[in-house]
């Protein structure tokens, strides 16, 4: 018992954490997310990490709120779920709550538009830190569909600006597909 | 009375807004300022340069937003929890069955084609953040944009400082404020950026 109190603890002070920290959407989270959970704490594997992002991204809601309950619930079932959830809501509320009540003084400060103006270089740092590594695992599979896969949704998201949405349930279909042509095979062999 | 409705309000936009982050942004326009009447266009344009510039996800925080102009601390924690209701119930099953079948080889196949495009969906999300910093511009308008030295510097330095030293995120994200704003103050350019939104 008292080593799920430890566990759940961290659990809140990593979202916690994470979630003040998450400036511009919801893929930035999910790359700090990766790198918490998957690479210091090892409490998930890297392919799981990548299943919950597109599970909350076809789930309605905030993007973060949606991986946290995932998240949480693997850790440690509802009340993983509980408490992963009351550490992404907290530092927004938290921030809010106050910049609501100083809101000219904040939004007209240029030391806090510079400030955050040269964090994205920080955090375009951070999410390629980890794109190069869920890359470099796509490419090792060695499996061609895979690769074309990832190239084409880069070109469609970045380049083409289809929604995020339409590329995760277009990969779902092809997916679907690609279990029907193994299935048949498998069939194909037996008979 | 009004406790209740701004909670139901939320409770919608919780519910409808799929795709996330800026998606969320019309819906909740349409349920505070068109049907409610609980804020005027202006305040909630405001709530939207606010919500561009601080951390956490835009719909959680216009809930705040939104709840501590109305009804105060109380109107937070309603609309939060209204917010997050839909999508904690829906996430919850969804976590629910995916751990009890992803281990099912018919499920790791289907999966496994939605991986690559994860990981395409973050690379474009770092491509355009990347833009954002050093050029205060998406790819398409990068061209006659200059480039920010500065920014191309700390992103740089921060990379080299993640691949090599492994150093922690939350570290680099923070100092690269703190380096890039001591940098500007500096040069004397502090008068600077206007802020963007992050997705145009």
């Amino acid at each position: 018992m008292k080593k799920d109190y430890n566990k759940l603890w961290t659990l809140f002070r990593s979202m916690f954490v994470l979630s003040a920290c998450t400036f511009g959407g919801g893929f930035v989270i999910v790359s700090l997310m990766k790198k918490r959970y998957v690479e210091e704490l090892k409490w998930l594997e890297e392919d799981e990490m990548l299943d919950v992002t597109a599970i909350t991204q076809s789930a309605p809601g905030p993007l973060p709120v949606n991986a946290s309950v995932i998240i949480g619930y693997r850790i440690s079932g509802i009340a993983g779920s509980l408490t992963a959830v009351s550490g992404t809501i907290l530092p927004p509320m938290i921030i809010i709550s106050i910049i609501s009540m100083f809101y000219e003084q904040f939004r007209t400060n240029p030391y806090i538009a510079v400030a955050l103006q040269v964090m994205r270089a920080g955090v375009a740092a951070v999410i390629f830190d980890v794109v190069i590594n869920l890359a470099g695992n796509v490419l090792k599979t060695k499996r061609m569909m895979y690769i074309v896969m990832m190239i084409a949704a880069f070109i469609a998201t970045y380049l083409l600006d289809v929604s995020a949405m339409i590329v995760i349930l277009t990969c779902l279909g092809i997916g679907l597909a690609d279990l029907a042509v193994t299935l048949t095979k498998k069939k194909g062999t037996v008979a | 009375m009004l406790l209740l409705k701004l909670f139901f309000a939320f409770i919608q936009v919780g519910l409808f807004s799929v795709g996330g982050g800026y998606a969320a942004i019309p819906l909740i326009q349409e349920q505070i300022v068109n049907i409610h009447g609980l804020m005027t266009l202006e305040e909630f344009s405001d709530l939207i340069t606010v919500a561009e510039m601080t951390p956490g996800p835009i719909s959680i925080n216009s809930a705040t937003f939104v709840g501590m102009r109305i009804a105060g601390i109380p109107g937070v924690l309603l609309c939060t929890l209204g917010c997050i209701i839909p999508s904690f119930c829906i996430c919850f099953v969804l976590a629910y069955f995916y751990y009890k079948y992803r281990t099912v080889s018919g499920v790791q196949v289907v999966l496994g084609a939605m991986r690559p495009a994860v990981v395409a969906l973050i690379a474009s999300a770092g491509a355009s953040i990347l833009m954002l910093g050093l050029f205060q511009a998406e790819i398409h308008e990068a061209v006659t944009g200059d480039i920010r030295f500065v920014e191309l510097g700390i992103f740089v330095v921060a990379l080299f400082l993640l691949r090599k030293f492994k150093m922690n995120a939350v570290t680099i994200i923070l100092g690269s404020g703190v380096a890039g704003t001591f940098m500007y103050a500096l040069t004397g350019a502090v008068s600077g950026p206007a802020v963007l939104s992050m997705f145009g």
